[in-house]
């Protein structure tokens, strides 16, 4: 199904959850929602689903407004984030639901519902879980049964908040390769709510980055990775060394940085921001530089360096501990820092843009 | 090792488990055991025969009917009441909300016969209620609904407080699961509301009705009193024991310990069903 979004808005209260979002899915595709928490990720796939309602805004899929229609209306199949099966029911009744409560007219005869559960539970491998309630099955099996639960009304559309987000990491990878053939198989549309980038990126076609009720940015891992659209991308993709720059002729400059690795921006000239991991800085010795080693700690395959600049600032840098000048990056070593790959941003645009014009304070502090 | 030949205890909130044990035991048997037995003494005493023949009199049959019936349609009337109540206060939010809360505890704080005396003055002829009600030819005070009334406002909170935790801790994913799943409202509330709530539902009720067979200072003012019509079990025995007919006061009051005590294993089992259902949940 194709599912376009526009105008979005949701407020609980005094906190805006949803601050006016475009979003179009096309059929078929498998699509994360990755944000932090109250990013408003899970709001606005509790929305598509019906179980919430916007303020305002659009919510068209196959060109039907499903804002005028009830959840029970929209078939969709939703996974819930702590899987939501029916205690009092067996695996094979809670497979069965979803067909046992269609209208009288529209439900399937007895041998049609015992045939498709079985079924079901074949594909997902859990035929011999059939008669157990959820309270005696493990994290992963319940998830396997409430993504069939889902899958039984044959839903042309498949949501799923934090699908694998309370179970252990090695389960995790299984389910996600899983989940991933479930999606090749049916070939519903799907849409899935994670915090955790290795997972959108790994499962998902397109990954849609949130932030405080925004949409960020949309686009392939790569693309997020390597230039992320906003501070927030930035240092939500793990590029949590901030260093002021300045920008000229669409170079950044700044005493101690060896920044030639870096492309030209189309950029104003002026103060800037850099936005760089931790593994993409190279400290190099260099006795003239105003950059000092203040520790160093590993973690067997890696040495984290704490460096700080003469005026104060801080950076970090993540360097394979075999290096060949690990020997040399001794604690009170002088370095110069070789930044391998990074974002630039203006300086201004340290929130978003729209954040800043609305609260003067951020304004103030960026313009320090 | 040395130091492993201290073995190392868990501690406790209370100081040694035989001197609370002792305690509580001690206690239970000052206050019930030792009523229940010399009651089932003084019962045995007389010998099945006379038992029988007190606790089969028509008077007593007749006030054994009236305190089940009564009993019967108070419980109908505050599993329905209870729940709604519990609902109310557990799914929404108003003004007043915590009040009302707070005023679901008021029969059990209120004195019996304070309930009896103002719901007597309520629905009498010329109360509130009972000017409206009686020339309509629905006489409440005197009759069986006196009863069930007075009992069903002294029992009710046992619903209320027995379901509300339950619907209280219920994850709201459920029904929103049902309802992605297209179930309909009533759907939602029947194949999984109900269910949930079911266990908790039923021991609340049995408890409510276990107290309204026994409720006495409220049911007095209301009910008339009049044999074969508006006596219930625990008055007839109260008026035996005033006419120093002790065994027959004991046969009668055995008769309703009877029932206290098959109403109490049935709740029991229901709380275990439910603590065993709640276990299975997780």
């Amino acid at each position: 199904m194709a599912i376009s979004i526009s105008g979005l808005r949701k407020r609980f209260g005094q906190t805006d959850v949803l601050r006016g979002l475009e979003l179009e899915i096309t059929k078929g595709e498998l699509v994360a929602l990755l944000g932090p928490s109250g990013s408003g990720k899970t709001t606005l796939l509790k929305i598509i689903a019906g179980l919430e309602w916007p303020d305002t805004g659009r919510l068209e899929v196959d060109g039907e407004n499903w804002l005028e229609l009830a959840a029970q209306d929209r078939r969709i199949g939703f996974v819930f984030q702590h899987y939501a099966l029916f205690p009092h029911m067996s695996v094979r009744d809670n497979l069965a639901f979803g067909l046992t409560v269609r209208p009288r007219a529209q439900r399937p005869g007895k041998a049609v519902i015992a045939a498709k559960v079985q079924e079901l539970l074949h594909f997902l491998q859990i035929t011999h879980l059939a008669d157990r309630f959820p309270g005696q099955l493990s994290g992963g099996q319940r998830q396997r049964v409430a993504l069939g639960r889902a899958l039984a009304i044959e839903p042309k559309l498949l949501l799923l908040d934090e699908p694998f987000g309370a179970l252990d990491a090695a389960i995790r990878r299984d389910l996600r390769r899983w989940l991933r053939g479930v999606h090749e198989a049916t070939g519903s549309t799907t849409i899935f709510v994670t915090h955790d980038q290795e997972e959108a990126f790994e499962l998902a076609d397109r990954v849609v980055v949130m932030g405080e009720g925004r949409i960020e940015q949309i686009g392939h891992a790569d693309t997020i990775h390597d230039h992320p659209a906003s501070p927030f991308v930035a240092r939500f993709m793990g590029a949590t060394v901030e260093l002021p720059v300045t920008l000229q002729a669409g170079r950044p400059e700044a005493a101690g940085l060896d920044l030639q690795a870096l492309a030209r921006r189309a950029l104003p000239d002026g103060p800037a921001t850099l936005f760089v991991r931790p593994e993409d800085i190279r400290p190099v010795p260099d006795s003239a530089a105003p950059w000092r080693i203040e520790s160093r700690m590993s973690n067997g395959a890696h040495l984290r360096l704490v460096l700080r600049h003469a005026t104060g600032a801080e950076a970090e840098a993540d360097i394979p501990r075999r290096a060949v000048q690990a020997e040399a990056l001794a604690p009170g070593a002088s370095v110069r820092l070789r930044v391998e790959a990074g974002a630039i941003f203006p300086a201004e645009r340290q929130g978003t843009a729209a954040t800043t014009v609305s609260q003067p304070i951020l304004k103030l502090e960026s313009s320090k | 090792m040395s130091v492993i030949a201290a073995p190392i205890r868990a501690k406790r909130v209370l100081p040694g488990f035989t001197l609370s044990l002792g305690t509580t035991l001690l206690y239970l048997t000052l206050i019930v055991l030792i009523p229940v037995a010399a009651l089932v003494l003084k019962g045995a005493e007389m010998g099945p025969e006379r038992f029988w023949r007190i606790v089969s009199s028509p008077r007593a049959v007749a006030a054994f009917q009236i305190t089940l019936a009564a009993a019967a349609i108070a419980t109908v009337f505050n599993a329905v009441y209870g729940v709604l109540m519990a609902w109310v206060l557990v799914r929404y939010e108003f003004p007043g909300k915590r009040l009302l809360d707070a005023l679901m505890d008021v029969p059990f704080a209120l004195p019996t016969a304070v309930a009896g005396l103002s719901l007597t003055a309520l629905f009498s002829a010329n109360g509130w209620f009972g000017a409206a009600l009686h020339p309509a030819g629905i006489p409440v005070v005197y009759t069986i609904w006196g009863i069930a009334l007075a009992m069903a406002f002294t029992s009710v909170p046992f619903v209320v407080r027995t379901v509300q935790p339950v619907l209280e801790d219920m994850d709201p994913a459920l029904e929103q699961a049902a309802i992605t799943l297209g179930a309909r409202p009533w759907a939602v509330f029947w194949r999984v509301v109900c269910p949930a709530i079911l266990p908790a539902w039923l021991a609340g009720c049995t408890t409510a009705f276990a107290r309204s067979l026994g409720e006495f200072g409220a049911i007095v003012f209301i009910a008339g009193n009049l044999p074969f019509q508006t006596e219930i079990a625990a008055l007839l025995a109260y008026i035996r024991l005033e006419e120093f007919d002790y065994n027959g006061a004991s046969a009668i009051a055995l008769v309703l310990l009877g029932f206290a005590l098959v109403l109490l294993l049935t709740s029991n089992l229901l709380q275990f069903w439910a603590a065993r259902a709640r276990e299975g949940a997780r």
